[in-house]
């Protein structure tokens, strides 16, 4: 009978919740040197449904970078669909530096057009123009597609739009919480339950092809890694081991999962599993504890937290090497590492005068500098291009999400309509 | 298991901050608990190690392992069996006290014991 349910419960779980609308976004501080841009509300041309506005869908994902301040459509003095119709002098006049014109056109039924031109307003001149074909369903996903495009053209830097996050929401009272492992749109749209437990759910890590999710649940009263493909729900324990399996990461190349593992001696260290042949081989040892492994993107070393020197520290060992160095040094705190994609930074929980703070290291210079300014920042994650960090702020009991630029000078918070959220996890590119 | 003395009643061991040191008082406690299951082998402990909000989840997991460890290395000196114990480390993931404050946190670094049937 207790068989009975809990398959009853793993199957609940696997069944893909439908979508609702989880997070809500501001920007809190910073944002003044940004980009004056405009986005022009397009236009819209099917009875039957509608209107759909993307405009406002790639305002918002160009807001959010950090470095684009799109116009309210009331301060617009005009509001053209194509670029014939712009008048330069207008938008001269507001100071925007950017006219961003399109249309969406029928195009067979349930089925648009969506044709967009992008000026440089001093110049008078068209930088970017494309149409693309898009779904009725597909209208929200061709808009953050058209956000990328025009991100890419104006600052050199792939766009981040069409990228998901991976995210913990708890809710419930505190004597019986519910725990969801969500993947959702990087704008907090789209939200999907992956997995739902009444035990803590932590640590999920991305695949790199961003197919499968890794995480750790506590659904059998223990620490356990799970594997999850996301299209499918299916997953897979991957690792049960007596005592902690925890801190799952991926490597670059995807065969490898590094799995903190204390296999029942209270001795917590990284190993390395491979994910095909299932063949264990221990990273590091000692009776301090090893954990949060985060790959370098060459995939040739690990970067850890170890408090082998007395307090936790973050440490790099290049595999097949087994000595450590210690990468750390300013404060009596940093743990769990996350290396940009860029390569060059590495995004720490650093102890700053009793707050622990999101923190970013220059890898070659050595420096950090302070990115956040709560009191119980954890869990830094960087978007795939490197130029955002989402991390975990405490908010009192309602434990939120933060945004922050990587230089530091934009920062949003990102709440739940519902609950609490923690443990983001920013997924990489999609894969075309 | 009122007939075993107010020691026995006592099953939270706390802990200091980022340490797993068990203090005197602690130790009393423990010895009771270890006199109990070498007297009681057919009883079991879980031994459930915590730890307070701050810092790292994955951090404060380790934590949680060794505090749960050192309790569990007293009570097999105290006489318990391997095979009466299991150990577990929920980190911070279940606070006893919810607040984000060092009243809170105090409560939070800890180890309890659970028996079984």
């Amino acid at each position: 009978m207790n068989k009975l349910i809990r398959f009853a419960a793993v199957c609940l779980m696997l069944i893909a919740v439908n979508a609702m609308a989880e997070l809500q976004i501001d920007i809190t501080r910073g944002g003044a040197d940004a980009s004056p841009i405009a986005v022009v509300p397009f236009s819209w041309n099917d009875p039957g449904y509608g209107p759909y506005d993307v405009a406002a869908v790639v305002g918002a994902d160009l807001a959010r970078s950090g470095r684009f301040a799109p116009m309210p459509v009331n301060d617009m003095l005009q509001k053209p669909t194509t670029g014939a119709a712009i008048d330069f002098s207008d938008w001269r006049i507001l100071g925007t530096e950017v006219v961003i014109v399109g249309e969406v056109l029928p195009n067979g039924k349930d089925n648009y057009m969506i044709q967009f031109q992008v000026f440089d307003v001093f110049r008078g001149k068209q930088i970017l123009g494309y149409r693309l074909p898009s779904s009725r369903a597909g209208l929200r996903a061709a808009s953050h597609r058209i956000s990328d495009m025009i991100y890419e053209k104006l600052t050199g830097v792939k766009g981040v739009a069409s990228t998901r996050i991976a995210y913990v929401n708890v809710t419930g009272p505190a004597a019986s919480p519910v725990y969801r492992l969500i993947v959702a749109d990087a704008d907090g749209e789209n939200a999907n339950v992956m997995v739902e437990s009444e035990k803590p759910l932590l640590s999920p890590s991305w695949s790199p092809d961003g197919r499968r999710i890794a995480y750790v649940s506590f659904e059998n009263d223990t620490s356990e890694v799970f594997v999850q493909v996301l299209r499918t729900g299916v997953r897979q324990r991957v690792s049960a081991r007596p005592g902690i399996n925890s801190a799952p990461a991926w490597s670059p190349d995807g065969r490898q999962l590094a799995l903190t593992l204390s296999k029942g001696r209270g001795d917590l260290d990284v190993y390395s599993l491979d994910l095909s042949t299932q063949v264990l081989t221990r990273l590091t040892s000692g009776p301090s504890i090893e954990t949060e492994a985060a790959w370098s993107a060459d995939g040739k070393s690990v970067y850890f937290t170890s408090d082998r020197g007395g307090a936790p520290q973050v440490y790099q060992m290049t595999l097949g090497d087994s000595r450590a160095q210690r990468v750390t040094f300013e404060g009596p705190y940093n743990a769990r590492p996350r290396i940009s994609p860029t390569t060059d930074k590495m995004a720490v929980v650093h102890n700053d005068r009793g707050n622990y703070r999101i923190a970013v290291v220059d890898l070659d210079r050595g420096y950090s500098q302070v990115l956040s300014d709560g009191r119980l920042d954890e869990a830094p994650s960087f978007a795939p291009n490197g130029e955002l960090i989402i991390y975990a702020t405490g908010e009192g009991r309602r434990g939120a999400l933060g945004l922050v630029s990587t230089d530091g000078r934009v920062q949003q918070s990102i709440k739940s309509v519902e609950g609490e959220v923690r443990e983001p996890a920013w997924g990489p590119f999609p894969v075309n | 298991m009122s007939d075993t003395g107010l020691l026995l009643d006592n099953r939270t061991i706390y802990f200091g901050s980022d340490a797993v040191q068990i203090s005197p008082e602690s130790l009393e406690i423990l010895e009771q608990h270890g006199e109990f299951l070498s007297l009681h082998p057919q009883s079991t402990l879980r031994i459930e190690g915590h730890a307070d909000e701050r810092g790292s989840r994955e951090y404060n997991l380790g934590l949680g392992e060794r505090r749960a460890q050192a309790v569990r290395s007293v009570l097999l000196v105290q006489g318990a069996s391997a095979g009466q114990l299991t150990t577990v480390s929920y980190g911070e993931e279940r606070p006893a006290v919810f607040g984000s404050d060092e009243s809170a946190w105090v409560m939070n670094r800890r180890v309890e014991l659970v028996y079984g049937k």
